[in-house]
């Protein structure tokens, strides 16, 4: 590499993976121009295959060493620090944050149902495009990379949430009316990410005119030197967790979540649930713990009531809630919450954090590992629950009615098992023992970091949680009862209903479900190698 | 050691697997088998286990399973943990032979056998690992079982009560969150020592710890102790899961779960944060002297028409598991040592019970104590006699097994460790001591109600083609817990002698 004043070296073996994804995007788009109607659903399998060459890049990454000796590219020198500016890295949080947004795609795109009924081509161009973005933000080291990361992975999001069927108006008055329409959705979508994004700009101008710098690492040597903390910089960088905080929908930006899920095609809700959450995570990490590492103690305690109340929300309303995905929904945001957990913690056994400076983003300390660990948990088993969700009910509105899947087990028994396994691990408790494990992550940060009151919080918050996520997994394998005498009509839609999610299910979701059961039982019985 | 140790995990869990390989017809005998085998493992313990030093871990295994989060592999038993794993593989053993036939019968053995077999793997791994958190996945993992052996193969209440479904739910919230509020006591302790080795922690008794992080630690793990123990006033999941739980399930639970919370107050308790325990033992003592009262006279508020046997079982679980709270909290010698017993005990006999009334329900179809009639001598004198056996025993008889449980906790609480106030353990004991009589008068009514008395048939109309005397299935499943019971009771170094230097040492005193 040469890092000469002026000109900029490419590393483009750091890039290939992103690189892999962007060609594969227009390459999608290109062969969707010579495919013929009827095998544009196999776009899926190009689709896939383009990720799995990005996942093998990354592999490479990998084993090339990277996540010891970490390849900076785009560098400048900005004059602020002794150390080069640069504006992306793949060190070890990169590569992992990649690799899990990555195979979180690759389930999204592999758990379209039968029957699914969008224009293929643009579909998978849109997911690989915005999923090019949520990859160029984990690698993000200044606020720039960050920001158009950030527009990247929300522009063809909107689009994707726009495929979402009509409203339908079934006799089943309350499940057509719980149901937003995809057009509807992707306007509420677009609108709010739209204002967020503008107040995370506004943010990022503050603290650019406080620092002079838009890299990250420039930023905390220059707020460590200077030790400046004026309101005007606490105003900006709450404006740019704002812009975060709407991504991993954390209250008070968790509105569009409900509605976007459940007007959305199912595996889009389960993209935007993971994939876009993680590329979320991973932004609000790299800010809050690189950029404004100085300032954690201000923010910390913001970080921790954020975290205390989006938990609580989100399981509260949960319980009310009678559809799959709108109940998937809300549990993602109950779920957010623990991962925000980890971040509030500014000392670690009596350590203060923000003495420490952190260069890079490989060794950003204990309590972001947790975040991380629980983040790769998170995907493995809310994808799982998606992918079930999708194969069974993705064409019917917001996934189908919980009541719709009971006794499923005597159905369905290989999709019954993996769903009541991924909802046990959303609950954390054994056999589900991955969830148990990530949690066990999230409560070990806070209670070394003194943040004990949060800690009694989120243990009362599991036991909500555990409530509706019980409730569905022992729906499963209720015992079949005689069907209740209902009004003809009713009975017949509620029978129609329960018939769909007793069709067999096509390849796609049966690998997805299968992928996500494996890393499951995997992290079940050895989580290791998510904690490095 | 270690190797019996691991099989005692392992057989249920290949139990487990062979479930699902043979056909299903086979389900309840593999499972039968698994258990029996798991006991007869068990008891190879027995002559191995070296009594001369029964206060240190013996057949320790220690592997690393996950370094991030400090969770090691590590089991071993002394003293105090031998026979609570004795007890949980007879109970096991024989809920799964006396789910046999009943289970074959309604065709879902399958599922039935391998939720005993896993709420086996958890109540055995609770008693024998000696990582915080390797026990904390244990304890988490008997949750899910008797959740579902509740909710699927319960019964409604017949008075109105809570279904089956809420009765479950609450059993699993309730002590959900005690474990969750558990691990933020282990995590706590962790952070001040680095550690979650309990042989390390037992050795160091406290020391390293502040006395305020202790109290913070004996709190939050007190309070999941204290739920699953259970304690007055958080004792109101068990007799709704009690009266809603199958037979094997109320056996398992009174039987094993309960003792689990013993076991923690225990080891982790007294062993490991002895000044946080110090600082709330008179208030948890005095808990346990309102639960001896509060579950007595529940139990005499029961019996009436509509009166459930099963709930009356149930309260009275809550007065005995009393006792042991106030033998923990009295930090003496005799005072763990009764408590340990005690605990022992009420999981022989209130297991008996259970069985007996599970035995009314299968027979009557009810447990109301109304209706499954009286003169029980007159019809099925071998039943009836087995019932005022076990009910004399639980009251206490001296020479049951009852007896010497209560007996020592009522002498540590007459002399209680240094630095407790001995007035309050004083009028302690003396209520202790009305809860007593108040006991055996609840026990005797119930006899009298139920096996004496002219012979009237139950209310419910098609009984007399159930009504037997014991079968031999029951004969095999029962027997054996009435046999120990006396033995105990005759004989009760067999529970102390391994147990008693255990006690010694848990307590802090070296050598």
């Amino acid at each position: 590499m040469n890092h000469g004043f002026g000109g900029q070296s490419i590393d483009y073996t750091a890039i290939m993976p992103v690189l892999i994804v962007a060609l594969g995007a227009l390459g999608v788009l290109i062969t969707d121009l010579f495919t013929r109607e009827k095998r544009k659903h196999d776009l899926l399998w190009l689709s896939a295959a383009v990720i799995v060459i990005a996942l093998i890049a990354e592999l490479g990454l990998w084993i090339g060493g990277a996540s010891t000796k970490p390849r900076l590219t785009f560098c400048l020198d900005s004059g602020h620090s002794t150390v080069l500016g640069c504006s992306y890295s793949a060190d070890s949080f990169s590569l992992t944050i990649q690799t899990l947004l990555l195979g979180g795609t690759l389930l999204t795109v592999l758990m379209a149902p039968r029957r699914f009924k969008v224009p293929f081509g643009e579909y998978h161009f849109l997911i690989l495009c915005s999923l090019t973005g949520a990859m160029v933000m984990a690698g993000a080291r200044d606020f720039i990379t960050m920001t158009v990361g950030l527009e990247t992975l929300s522009l063809p999001a909107y689009a994707l949430v726009g495929f979402g069927g009509r409203k339908r108006r079934g006799s089943d008055g309350s499940a057509a009316d719980a149901s937003t329409s995809g057009a509807e959705a992707a306007l509420k979508f677009f609108l709010m990410s739209v204002a967020s994004t503008a107040v995370m700009l506004f943010g990022i101008s503050l603290v650019y005119g406080v620092t002079g710098s838009v890299y990250f690492a420039d930023m905390q040597a220059v707020l460590h030197l200077s030790g400046y903390h004026a309101s005007i910089l606490t105003t900006g960088m709450v404006l740019t967790l704002a812009g975060f905080a709407f991504k991993v929908s954390a209250v008070p930006f968790h509105f569009w979540t409900p509605e976007v899920y459940s007007g959305a095609p199912v595996p889009v809700a389960a993209y935007l649930s993971v994939v876009s959450k993680t590329a979320g995570f991973a932004g609000l990490i790299l800010t809050l713990e690189i950029a404004f590492r100085t300032e954690i103690h201000n923010l910390g305690t913001l970080i921790a009531i954020l975290a205390a109340v989006t938990m609580t929300l989100g399981n509260t309303v949960a319980l009310r809630q009678r559809s799959a995905v709108r109940l998937l929904a809300w549990s993602t945001i109950g779920q957010a919450g623990y991962v925000l957990v980890p971040l509030a913690v500014t000392t670690w056994n009596g350590a203060d954090l923000a003495k420490v400076p952190v260069g890079q983003a490989w060794n950003l300390g204990p309590a972001v590992t947790a975040s991380v660990a629980y983040l790769v948990f998170y995907a493995a088993m809310n994808l799982g629950a998606f992918g079930v969700v999708s194969a069974l009910g993705g064409t019917l509105p917001g996934g189908g009615e919980l009541a719709d899947y009971r006794s499923l087990s005597s159905r369905q028994p290989r999709a019954a098992w993996p769903l009541g396994l991924f909802l046990l691990c959303l609950a954390g408790l054994p056999p589900g023992l991955m969830g148990l494990f990530a949690k066990v992550a999230v409560f070990r940060a806070v209670i070394s970091g003194g943040l004990t009151w949060l800690a009694v919080v989120m243990a009362v918050n599991v036991v909500i949680a555990l409530f509706y996520y019980l409730r569905w997994a022992a729906a499963l394998f209720a015992p079949v009862t005689t069907a209740p005498a209902v009004a003809g009509a009713e009975a017949g839609a509620a029978i129609e209903q329960r018939s769909a999610l007793s069709r067999s299910i096509p390849l796609g979701p049966r690998i997805a479900v299968g992928l996500a059961l494996v890393v499951t039982v995997f992290f079940s019985l050895y989580p290791a190698p998510a904690f490095k | 050691m270690s190797a019996i140790l691991l099989l005692l995990l392992a057989i249920p869990a290949a139990g487990l697997l062979a479930l699902y390989v043979v056909p299903r017809e086979f389900a309840s005998r593999i499972g039968a088998l698994a258990g029996v085998l798991t006991f007869a493992v068990s008891l190879v313990l027995l002559p191995l286990f070296d009594y001369s030093a029964g206060a240190s871990f013996q057949g320790q295994i220690d592997l690393s399973w996950i370094q991030a989060l400090d969770l090691r592999f590590h089991l071993g038993i002394d003293g105090v943990s031998l026979p609570l794993v004795l007890l949980t593989t007879l109970l096991t053993a024989l809920c799964l032979i006396y789910a046999v036939r009943t289970t074959t019968r309604d065709g879902k053995g399958r599922a039935f056998t391998a939720l005993l077999l896993t709420l086996e793997i958890g109540m055995v791994g609770t008693f024998i690992s000696l990582d915080l958190l390797l026990f904390f996945v244990f304890f988490e993992l008997v949750l899910i079982p008797m959740y579902g052996l509740i909710s699927h193969w319960g019964s409604d209440d017949a008075h109105g009560g809570a279904s089956k479904q809420q009765s479950a739910m609450k059993f699993i919230l309730y002590t959900l969150l005690g474990s969750a509020l558990m691990l933020l006591g282990f995590l706590v302790i962790h952070a001040k020592t680095g550690t979650f080795d309990m042989v390390l922690l037992q050795q160091r008794h406290g020391l390293g710890i502040t006395a305020s992080a202790q109290s913070l630690a004996f709190v939050l793990v007190g309070l999941g102790f204290a739920i699953k123990t259970p304690m007055w006033p958080l004792h109101t999941w068990l007799p709704d899961a009690h009266t809603s739980a199958p037979t094997v399930g109320s056996v398992l639970l009174a039987g094993v779960l309960l003792k689990m919370g013993t076991y923690g107050f225990i080891r982790i308790g007294v062993g490991e944060i002895p000044e946080g325990l110090h600082r709330y033992a008179v208030a948890l003592a005095a808990f346990g002297v309102v639960g001896i009262v509060y579950g007595s006279l529940a139990c005499l508020a029961q019996i009436r028409a509509d009166g459930d046997l099963k709930r009356l079982i149930a309260y009275s679980s809550v007065g005995h598991m009393g006792f042991t709270l106030l033998g923990i909290a009295s930090m003496t010698q005799v005072g763990i040592d009764g408590a340990l017993f005690a605990s022992v005990a009420h999981g022989l006999i209130t297991g008996l019970l259970f069985f007996l009334v599970g035995g009314f329900k299968e027979r009557y179809g009810t447990t109301d104590l109304f209706a499954i009639g009286r003169g029980l001598y007159g019809r099925s004198r071998r039943y009836g006699a087995l019932l005022a056996f076990a009910a004399v025993a639980s009251l206490g008889l001296p020479g049951l097994a009852g007896f010497w449980g209560e007996l020592y906790v009522l002498v540590g609480a007459a002399r209680p460790g240094p630095g407790l106030s001995v007035t309050a353990f004083h009028v302690y004991m003396a209520v202790a001591g009305i809860g007593m009589v108040l006991t055996a008068a609840y026990l005797l009514l119930v006899v009298r109600r139920v096996c004496m008395g002219t012979v009237t048939d139950p209310a419910n109309e098609n009984v007399l083609a159930h009504d037997s005397d014991l079968t031999p299935r029951e004969w095999l499943a029962w027997l054996p817990l009435a046999a120990l019971t006396l033995l105990a009771g005759l004989w009760p170094a067999v529970v102390l002698a391994a147990a008693d230097p255990a006690v010694h040492t848990v307590l802090g005193a070296r050598g």
